[in-house]
């Protein structure tokens, strides 16, 4: 596939290895803030590759992973609700909540239904206007452009029976959150390459002038991955704190102005409780008073500003921050797998736990 | 979650400026997606499509520069003769 397969060329893949291994005279501490960087990073053996010349921490880049189980509870609740059919993401249905998971409810008779995109639901509030069909939407500013637009769309079709359970999160806050954190080691950051190509990357401008850490936009393919890696260690090495584009072909500096106009007419920034993370201010969205018809919070009166936590010796927040890799957790690989998950990030596609678990747990990685 | 998928442009379906699809090839499977974010896509243009909704159209110059960057990376290792410099 075009823009896919150049990028994961194992004789280019072999050549940048080559090339970050020579450009490193101490072993830097770069974080990859997305999921999709990680199990990348992961899946393609780029880490183990580069065991001795770096070390990657993986940041809180997994909405799936940072969704508060009393969000999920609320859904849960909404999906065994006589007349309402709860849609989501796939990664979404798996993620325990403090009574389960929405695939054990769906086990109980609650509507449950799996959609590759928040348009899907609409399509299906228009189709079966007897049912009240709510969209359980997570994601990151990549996302918030389609659920912003869904809500729009169904205005324009007068829909009455669609609403959306949004917990969108933005990356910037956290990222300063976990800059700020006095025991971190982090020294530079690979920022999110389709965050950015939604919101650009000048507001990463103030954030290097703050913490003094480098940002280095990156995409996600092998190639894309190792060019943000050789650009973030040329800052390091030279002493520049300094945001730099790496993946120029999809993220500009100002994003996408569509789709931020689309995310601002429908959203405005609150404080948003992250899982494993506690509340962090600014870090998310919350949809507008002049959209509230489309809000399920408002429209079912749920609660969802409990942010309890199931008990567990599940470590997802210090993983989720980079303080641990998931192997130093104790239930990593026994009592946690990707079939009994503690915690989200051993669900979710992009998990930290679960690429450890895929890719690293025995040391062996796959081929590009 | 973040996943992106880049995908070819065939034909527009609608260009309404909040409806607005269109046909998108993902390497031969086709599917039609959102186009509010990218109304000046032209058909031939590669998108990067996330959760249905084209998010940007692809810089087909910067792709190229990314490409060029990398095979100039190569170089040293395909030179035997030891003169070539990685960039």
């Amino acid at each position: 596939m075009k823009h896919v397969d150049e990028y994961r060329d194992s004789a280019a893949i072999a050549a940048a290895l080559e090339h970050i291994r020579r450009m490193c005279s101490r072993r830097w501490v770069i974080m990859d803030v997305c999921g999709g960087q990680t199990h990348a990073l992961l899946k393609h053996g780029l880490e183990s590759a580069l065991e001795e010349s770096l070390e990657l921490l993986h940041g809180p880049g997994c909405p799936v992973c940072v969704t508060p189980a009393a969000v999920l509870d609320a859904a849960t609740t909404l999906s065994l609700t006589p007349g309402v059919a709860l849609c989501s993401f796939g990664d979404m249905l798996r993620v325990p909540g403090s009574g389960g998971s929405l695939l054990q409810a769906r086990a109980r008779g609650g509507d449950v239904r799996t959609v590759y995109s928040p348009l899907d639901a609409v399509a299906l509030a228009a189709k079966q206007p007897d049912r009240e069909i709510v969209f359980l939407a997570v994601g990151f500013e990549t996302t918030a452009p389609a659920t912003a637009l869904a809500i729009l769309q169904a205005r324009e079709l007068g829909l009455q029976n669609f609403s959306v359970l949004a917990h969108h999160v933005c990356v910037e806050p956290a990222m300063r959150q976990i800059a700020a954190d006095p025991v971190g080691r982090v020294q530079a950051f690979l920022a999110a390459g389709h965050v950015c190509t939604v919101t650009g990357y000048e507001t990463y401008h103030a954030f290097v002038h703050d913490t003094g850490l480098p940002v280095v936009v990156t995409g996600f393919e092998p190639v894309d991955l190792l060019r943000g890696l050789s650009v973030c260690i040329d800052l390091l090495e030279t002493e520049r704190a300094d945001v730099v584009n790496a993946y120029d072909r999809c993220a500009r500096p100002e994003g996408n102005p569509h789709a931020r106009r689309l995310i601002e007419s429908v959203f405005q920034v609150a404080d948003v409780p992250w899982r494993g993370l506690g509340v962090i201010p600014s870090g998310g969205l919350a949809i507008r008073p002049a959209f509230s018809a489309y809000d399920a919070r408002r429209r079912f009166g749920l609660d969802t500003t409990n942010t309890n936590e199931p008990e567990s010796e599940c470590q997802a927040g210090a993983v989720l921050t980079g303080r641990i890799k998931p192997p130093a957790c104790p239930l990593f690989g026994t009592t946690c797998t990707p079939d009994t998950p503690a915690g989200a990030p051993m669900v979710s596609s992009e998990g930290a736990c679960a690429a450890y678990f895929a890719y690293a747990l025995s040391g062996e990685v796959t081929d590009a | 979650m973040c996943l992106g998928v880049p995908g070819r442009v065939e034909r527009w379906i609608d260009r309404d400026p909040l409806t607005g699809r269109a046909e998108i090839d993902f390497g031969g499977v086709k599917r039609a997606c959102h186009m509010a974010c990218v109304p000046d896509a032209v058909e031939g243009d590669f998108v990067l499509v996330h959760a249905g909704v084209a998010l940007t159209i692809i810089d087909a110059a910067a792709a190229e520069q990314t490409l060029d960057d990398m095979k100039r990376l190569m170089a040293p290792a395909a030179d035997t003769t030891g003169a070539g410099t990685a960039p």
